[in-house]
């Protein structure tokens, strides 16, 4: 193998009693980029993370971070990782600078540099005029940031952050942002998980579809698009004309349409690159149908997300 | 920043577990010292707790129960109180690792590459400090209600010793006994229970007239023996007859061997049971 892979893992799995919440999952994050593990809910990210961060073991299969086995050798991952989990993991009851000052203790910082480096984070991530607050107090916002600053103290080689923005305000989630940014620059890999689509895309150089406990599918938010090609959809003005719509769509599209009946929308993913808007109005007014609205364009990873992990009969 | 190289030969990795630790387990320490300044009510709810035994058992109770040869009650129940307050390390030691362990910062913990001791470890010498704390209004209100050191200075410090040694004993159970709780509530009702432990024993009432398989039980709980060995270290009355059971009729080796062997026992479990257990 020529390429280094700061996560690389290969027929994960994990069983909770009945649930298989992993099902052989194949991951290869290459170093200095950001990966994004996306899926629903009980898709099995989660788990994921806490497979890879050495919180739990996995049942079948290996995993690798930074080339240390996490089954094996979990002392070794732990110093080289990260993890800024979904469920804030700081403590309520310190203040953010003493949070911070004693991860750096417990992570090897001597007295002074710790409590500088803890300064220079609080600092960095907005936080100083909180710092001697509890941080039972902070906002969501505040814990996700002093969460983050938390995990970096010393710069790790690979960064897990499990669903880092969920529940934030848009300022919140920008500031997160920026920071996993700047510490992508700087050459630290990063594995997210997230439910939205819109952060993989604008943080991720590659993403990784999560579904049933499986990667689904794997590429970068562009040739994710590229693969599902582009959605022709059309509104119409009654309901009575849905079906005629959706057969029309679907002979343009040359794929099944599906129905959006509280809409009255139709729609459907075509690949055939010489499809055109005034095409598809002109053939849908040709059979009659009242078209009210209707577009073709780039599908949104939102639509990518359900084309590619939606139950199968939803799917064209 | 300090890149911290490590020396991966076995030697240096074991020099390394041992710094590590003391070092993080003191860190941990100090984390639950400075929780305790800013939520300081569960600790001054536990500490009054005893003091509001002492005078509800020394006199409401107290009127009713004649010790043989018409020694102070009240006075016999202050040393049983101290070892029934330093048994509340199973009761303290439980409520606070279950709900330490449900909380986010424990993953934190368990992904950074410190000891995996350090937790329980942390805890264990916070229980005892506090337990330090909290003996002494009880020995105060104690002496106000007639309670005397009778056997000098020397045995009354090995007394008090011995009181946190059966602390930091009974706190390890705790904690090993919150670790493995399914659920915080479970380990609340759990932990609630522990209180009647001293109930069985000769920490309040003399064991010599309990019946035959009851004296027995009791006299086999550690809390007798430690209560023994406090009235004897203390120079009080300890009302125990002919015919108690070994480790009653020889409280002081007792007590310190309950300790070491409830330690032996638990500190493994504990220290496995904090790094086995995930949500």
């Amino acid at each position: 193998m020529t390429t280094t892979y700061a996560v690389h893992s290969e027929g994960l799995e994990k069983r909770f009693g009945e649930v298989h919440a992993l099902r052989g999952l194949d991951l290869a994050v290459p170093e200095g980029t950001i990966c994004a593990l996306l899926g629903p809910n009980g898709a099995g990210k989660s788990t994921a993370v806490r497979l890879l961060t050495t919180l739990i073991t996995p049942d079948g299969g290996t995993a690798r971070v930074a080339g240390h086995d996490v089954a094996k050798d979990p002392a070794a991952v732990r110093r080289v990782i990260g993890v800024t989990g979904q469920d804030a993991s700081v403590d309520g009851d310190l203040s953010g600078r003493e949070n911070l000052r004693l991860f750096a203790r417990l992570q090897r910082l001597r007295g002074a540099e710790g409590r500088a480096r803890a300064d220079e984070l609080l600092a960095e991530f907005g936080l100083v005029d909180a710092a001697d607050r509890p941080v039972r107090t902070y906002s969501g916002g505040m814990r996700r940031r002093l969460d983050l600053a938390a995990s970096l103290l010393i710069r790790p080689r690979v960064l897990f952050l499990d669903e880092p923005t969920t529940g934030l305000d848009p300022a919140s989630r920008n500031r997160i942002w920026e920071a996993v940014r700047r510490l992508a620059d700087r050459g630290t890999t990063v594995l997210l998980t997230t439910q939205y689509l819109e952060e993989a895309d604008r943080l991720a150089g590659h993403v990784v579809l999560i579904d049933d406990g499986r990667a689904s599918v794997t590429g970068t938010p562009a040739e994710l698009k590229a693969r599902i090609g582009r959605y022709a959809e059309a509104v119409v003005a009654e309901d009575a004309a849905l079906p005629a719509a959706a057969m029309v769509l679907g002979q343009l599209a040359g794929a099944e349409a599906v129905l959006d009946p509280a809409r009255r929308a139709a729609g459907a993913v075509t690949t055939d690159p010489t499809l055109t808007l005034p095409r598809i109005v002109r053939e849908l007014d040709a059979a009659g149908i009242p078209v009210v609205d209707a577009t073709l364009r780039p599908p949104t990873l939102d639509e990518v997300f359900l084309r590619l992990t939606a139950p199968k009969e939803l799917v064209a | 920043m300090t890149i911290i190289a490590y020396d991966e030969s076995k030697g240096a990795r074991v020099a390394l577990a041992g710094r590590a630790v003391v070092g993080d387990g003191w860190a941990m320490f100090g984390r639950h010292l400075q929780r305790l300044r800013r939520a300081p009510g569960l600790f001054i709810l536990t500490q009054s707790m005893p003091v509001t035994m002492l005078l509800f058992f020394g006199y409401v109770f107290g009127s009713a129960v004649a010790l043989a040869g018409g020694a102070d009650y009240r006075a016999y129940l202050v040393p049983g109180l101290l070892v029934a307050t330093a048994a509340n390390g199973i009761m303290a030691g439980m409520f606070q690792a279950a709900a330490d362990n449900h909380r986010g910062v424990m993953d934190r913990f368990r992904t950074l590459p410190m000891s995996r001791a350090a937790v329980p470890i942390g805890q264990a010498a916070s229980e005892v400090a506090q337990a330090a704390i909290g003996l002494v209004p009880l020995a105060a209100v104690g002496y106000a209600v007639g309670w005397r050191i009778e056997g000098g200075f020397g045995p009354a410090v090995g007394a008090f010793g011995l009181l946190l040694l059966f602390r930091l004993a009974t706190a390890w159970v705790g904690i090993w006994l919150g670790l493995a709780a399914k659920s915080e509530e479970a380990a609340g009702q759990l932990g609630g229970a522990t209180f009647m432990l001293p109930m069985l024993s000769g920490a309040y009432i003399p064991t010599a007239g309990m019946t035959g398989w009851l004296r027995t039980v009791a006299e086999w709980n550690p809390i007798s023996a430690v209560s023994a060995a406090c009235r004897e270290l203390f120079g009080n009355e300890t009302a125990v007859t002919a015919g108690a059971a070994w480790p009653v009729a020889h409280p002081v080796v007792a007590s310190v061997g309950w300790s070491l062997l409830l330690m032996a026992v638990c500190v493994p479990l504990a220290v496995r049971r904090y790094d086995k257990s995930t949500k």
